[in-house]
């Protein structure tokens, strides 16, 4: 396993290394069980810009946050993220968060947001330290001290959002990050996430299935089919607002049409 | 316990019913004592042999305590170095369950011979006893780790080291505990098996010398303090397991 926690520990303890550039993909191919997912993929992402990812299941959203995040290698093209593309270096710099919460059961709320400090190598005390006012911040206090058992799935995926802005890595990937939640409680993460990016600005590529979803939360909206990009759309609506205005917005209801339509 | 007492109840009968049929046809039948001894007269023997039992438990609880606690550190060490070394494990696990053909009652004399009559060669006969479930348990228990958590942990920093101590070692201590329950029934026995090799004390010892003197109340009044420690060790484990492994649902186990 080539991951080493030394070097990253440094990167967090110290001020933040300048990272002007975003992400980039150039003619990215990777080849699973003999089919093409990724067939070509060019992708860029500028610092602190917000894209969104979507596409049929199986359209390859999931193979290409592993590429991007350094946990797998393409066949054949060029990855970089912030201007590096060793895969050790891309591990460094992107923080996944995965479909499943995937929440350590044995550590309580506050320990799993503070897990990537953890890792880094502060001790547990301060890991807590500075995820409590995260927790305060984001509508978590009170259940500082619970097993993820008694988390809500809501309340779970909250947290493991704060575990990985607490990684406080220049990239965050989200592969779908409210995918097992029911609509109601997705509609109330959607606009605590929009909420949370506001106040912890970062570069986010956010995989869903969920044309709205990713509309609502995005500048850009890439579709991804047959293994590359096969439509882009900049989202010029304004974001703010009430969800129902937002969506029942003519613009927005016209380009979530339009996505849909490249998507099929 | 989360269920209170009530489960305890079915085979605390059946047991109490067991020793009630059997104190009955024992006397029924006048089976003399020397053959079959009835549960009062493996009472009054405990009570009687009080002193000595006494002496002879406490040798043996010793024996029994720290060969467990020695199997379940060796255990450990040798699951944690296969863990980490494809090879090791690759070489060495065939050869544990080799190891574990050999019956432990002809090593035991063999241990005797080399440790000499003291405590020594009990503790190595308890732990060869006890160390197998154990490691077989843990390193399955380490290898089947969720290659999520995994992949999740390398993406927030985790180095090979912070991934064992926070998700593979935490992951696997259900399975460890499974292993280390089924260890704790087998350690009693192995006490006993080092003390019929060579000893001056102990259970084990004190059935050796009851047996030519067809003592056989005072053999089964050292079987059953022998059970009710085998028992007590379990139950020290499965409090164990409640208190380090409070994430579990529910032990499913008694």
């Amino acid at each position: 396993m080539p991951a080493k926690g030394a070097g990253l520990s440094q990167l967090l303890l110290k001020p933040k290394i300048p990272t002007l550039r975003g992400v980039a993909a150039e003619g990215v191919v990777r080849v699973l069980r003999g089919r093409r997912v990724l067939d070509g993929l060019d992708l860029q992402v500028p610092f602190a810009g917000r894209v969104g990812i979507v596409g049929r299941s199986g359209a390859g959203k999931s193979t290409l946050l592993s590429l991007l995040a350094g946990l797998d290698e393409p066949d054949a093209g060029r990855i970089s993220v912030a201007g590096t593309s060793a895969p050790h270096d891309r591990l460094a710099f992107c923080a996944l968060m995965p479909q499943r919460d995937c929440l350590l059961p044995w550590r309580s709320a506050l320990d799993n947001a503070g897990l990537a400090l953890e890792n880094a190598g502060l001790p547990r005390r301060e890991a807590r330290r500075r995820a409590a006012p995260l927790f305060e911040r984001l509508g978590l206090a009170g259940s500082e001290r619970l097993l993820p058992a008694k988390l809500s799935g809501g309340m779970r995926q909250r947290v493991a959002f704060l575990r990985t802005l607490l990684a406080d890595k220049p990239v965050m990937l989200l592969d779908e990050p409210f995918g097992a939640l029911d609509a109601i409680t997705r509609a109330e993460l959607q606009q605590w996430l929009s909420d949370a990016l506001a106040v912890e600005p970062r570069t986010v590529l956010l995989v869903t299935h969920d044309v709205e979803e990713a509309l609502l939360l995005c500048e850009r909206v890439l579709v991804l089919a047959e293994g590359r990009i096969a439509a882009e759309f900049h989202v010029n609506v304004p974001h703010d607002g009430p969800r129902r205005a937002v969506v029942t917005n003519p613009a927005f209801v016209h380009l979530r049409e339009q996505a849909l339509e490249a998507i099929e | 316990m989360r269920q209170g007492l009530g489960r305890w109840w079915p085979p605390l009968a059946l047991l109490a019913g067991a020793v009630g049929v059997w104190e009955v046809v024992v006397r029924a039948a006048h089976v003399p004592d020397y053959l079959f001894p009835a549960p009062s007269s493996v009472v009054s023997s405990l009570h009687r042999d009080g002193s000595l039992l006494a002496s002879a438990t406490l040798v043996t609880l010793r024996e029994i305590a720290l060969g467990y606690l020695l199997a379940v550190a060796i255990a450990l060490a040798i699951a944690v170095v296969l863990h980490f070394s494809e090879a090791l494990r690759r070489a060495l696990l065939p050869l544990l369950v080799l190891s574990q053909t050999v019956p432990t009652v002809l090593l035991a004399p063999i241990l005797a011979i080399l440790l000499g009559y003291g405590i020594a060669p009990k503790l190595v006969v308890v732990a060869v006893v006890c160390f197998f479930p154990i490691v077989v348990n843990a390193v399955d228990g380490l290898r089947s780790a969720d290659p999520e958590l995994v992949r999740m942990m390398r993406t927030l920093h985790g180095g090979r080291l912070a991934i064992f101590h926070r998700v593979e070692l935490p992951g696997a201590l259900p399975a460890i505990f499974s292993g280390a329950r089924i260890a704790a029934t087998y350690a009693a026995v192995g006490a006993v098996f080092g003390e019929w090799a060579g000893s001056s004390s102990g259970l084990g010892f004190v059935i050796l010398q009851a047996q030519p003197a067809l003592d056989t109340a005072r053999i089964f009044a050292a079987v059953v303090i022998l059970s009710a420690l085998a028992l007590a060790l379990y139950a020290l484990v499965t409090l164990a397991e409640r208190v380090l492994v409070p994430w579990q649902p529910e032990a499913p186990h008694a």
